[in-house]
């Protein structure tokens, strides 16, 4: 089972040794009720292969998107979620929280 | 972050020896900071601290805001005994993350049907133990209370820097154990390391209450630190 974040990060590892595109997204700030704890990695290949989660779900189709960029130009970046309760279920974090993630390439 | 880096600290995980990534957000910068150089480095009371509380999190440092990846190594709980109260503790030692391995010479207490989803090793304690290891991140819990498979195993975790030992009995066989334990060269500081009686005084009975004790006095000592600095 590939659940733990050594396991993410051995995966990323294997993915650039394997010569893929990667990032490693990191939650690094969380404010409220927020699904994912600060630690918790997603890491995304060129291919939008993915494994680990930032946010249980909801939003990492951003994240992933945001990811692609920063594979293509190696800049690393910080993105912020952040929802009020009411709008949550549009936007997708339906727990109201606010979560910054922290989005790198490796190299 | 480099490869080398991320290689770096998926290698000292593999070796059960905590790291810590410092990554200053703003300016792009990262270095991997090892448990023995945790000391010496310039964040190291904050470095310290993080890894104290095994939790990653941002820091502050004159005026410059550091995020902070830590990694820890799982603990480990190796039970000596596949008696019932470690067929009570397996499961929720399960559901607080802990890795629990079984050791028990006994073939017919140490079977996978008694224990369902736990290692569960059917040797010595003498015998196995320097393969399975003990180090700071593993608490050694001695339940047969036979001094031939408990003691070998007491020593085995005395001679290490496991964070807690427990061994189970009375207060009775616990002075005799000392006895035994002082006679091959232990000093009285080494023995105080030992929880005995084991597990935390809360008028447990039934083994599953035993069981509660003693994880709650792992997770007691696991924490200190963090409670004293609250």
């Amino acid at each position: 089972m590939v659940s733990t974040d050594t396991d993410i990060l051995k995966t990323a590892e294997a993915w650039r040794r394997e010569g893929r595109g990667v990032a490693i997204a990191t939650v690094v700030e969380t404010w409220g009720s927020a699904p994912r704890p600060v630690g918790s990695h997603l890491v995304i290949d060129e291919d939008t292969n993915f494994l680990g989660s930032v946010s249980g779900g909801c939003v990492e189709g951003a994240v992933i998107t945001e990811a692609l960029d920063v594979i293509a130009d190696g800049k690393p970046r910080m993105i912020e979620f952040g929802v009020a309760d009411e709008t949550a279920w549009q936007v997708g974090l339906s727990c109201g929280g606010r979560i910054s993630v922290y989005v790198e390439r490796v190299d | 972050m480099r490869l080398d880096l991320l290689s770096r600290l998926n290698a000292e995980r593999a070796a059960r020896r905590a790291a810590i990534l410092v990554t200053d957000v703003e300016a792009g910068e990262q270095r991997l900071v090892l448990e023995a150089e945790v000391g010496s480095d310039p964040l190291a009371q904050e470095l310290q601290g993080a890894l104290r509380q095994g939790k990653s999190g941002f820091i502050e440092r004159d005026g410059r805001r550091y995020f902070l990846t830590v990694q820890a190594p799982p603990v480990k709980v190796i039970v000596i005994g596949a008696v019932h109260i470690s067929q009570a503790l397996a499961p929720m030692a399960k559901g607080l993350d802990l890795d629990v391995t079984i050791i028990d010479p006994r073939t017919a207490f140490a079977t996978p049907e008694r224990f369902p989803d736990v290692a569960v090793v059917a040797e010595w304690p003498d015998a196995v133990l320097p393969d399975i290891g003990i180090d700071r991140y593993t608490a050694l819990v001695a339940l047969t209370h036979d001094p031939k498979i408990d003691d070998p195993a007491l020593t085995a975790a005395l001679r290490s820097d496991s964070f807690y030992i427990g061994a189970l009995g009375s207060r009775k066989t616990h002075e005799r154990r000392v006895q035994r334990l002082t006679a091959s060269g232990f000093t009285e500081a080494d023995i105080a390391r030992i929880h005995a009686p084991i597990g935390l005084d809360i008028g447990a009975v039934s083994p599953a209450e035993i069981a509660l004790s003693i994880l709650a006095e792992i997770v007691a000592s696991l924490r200190k630190e963090r409670r004293r600095l609250t």
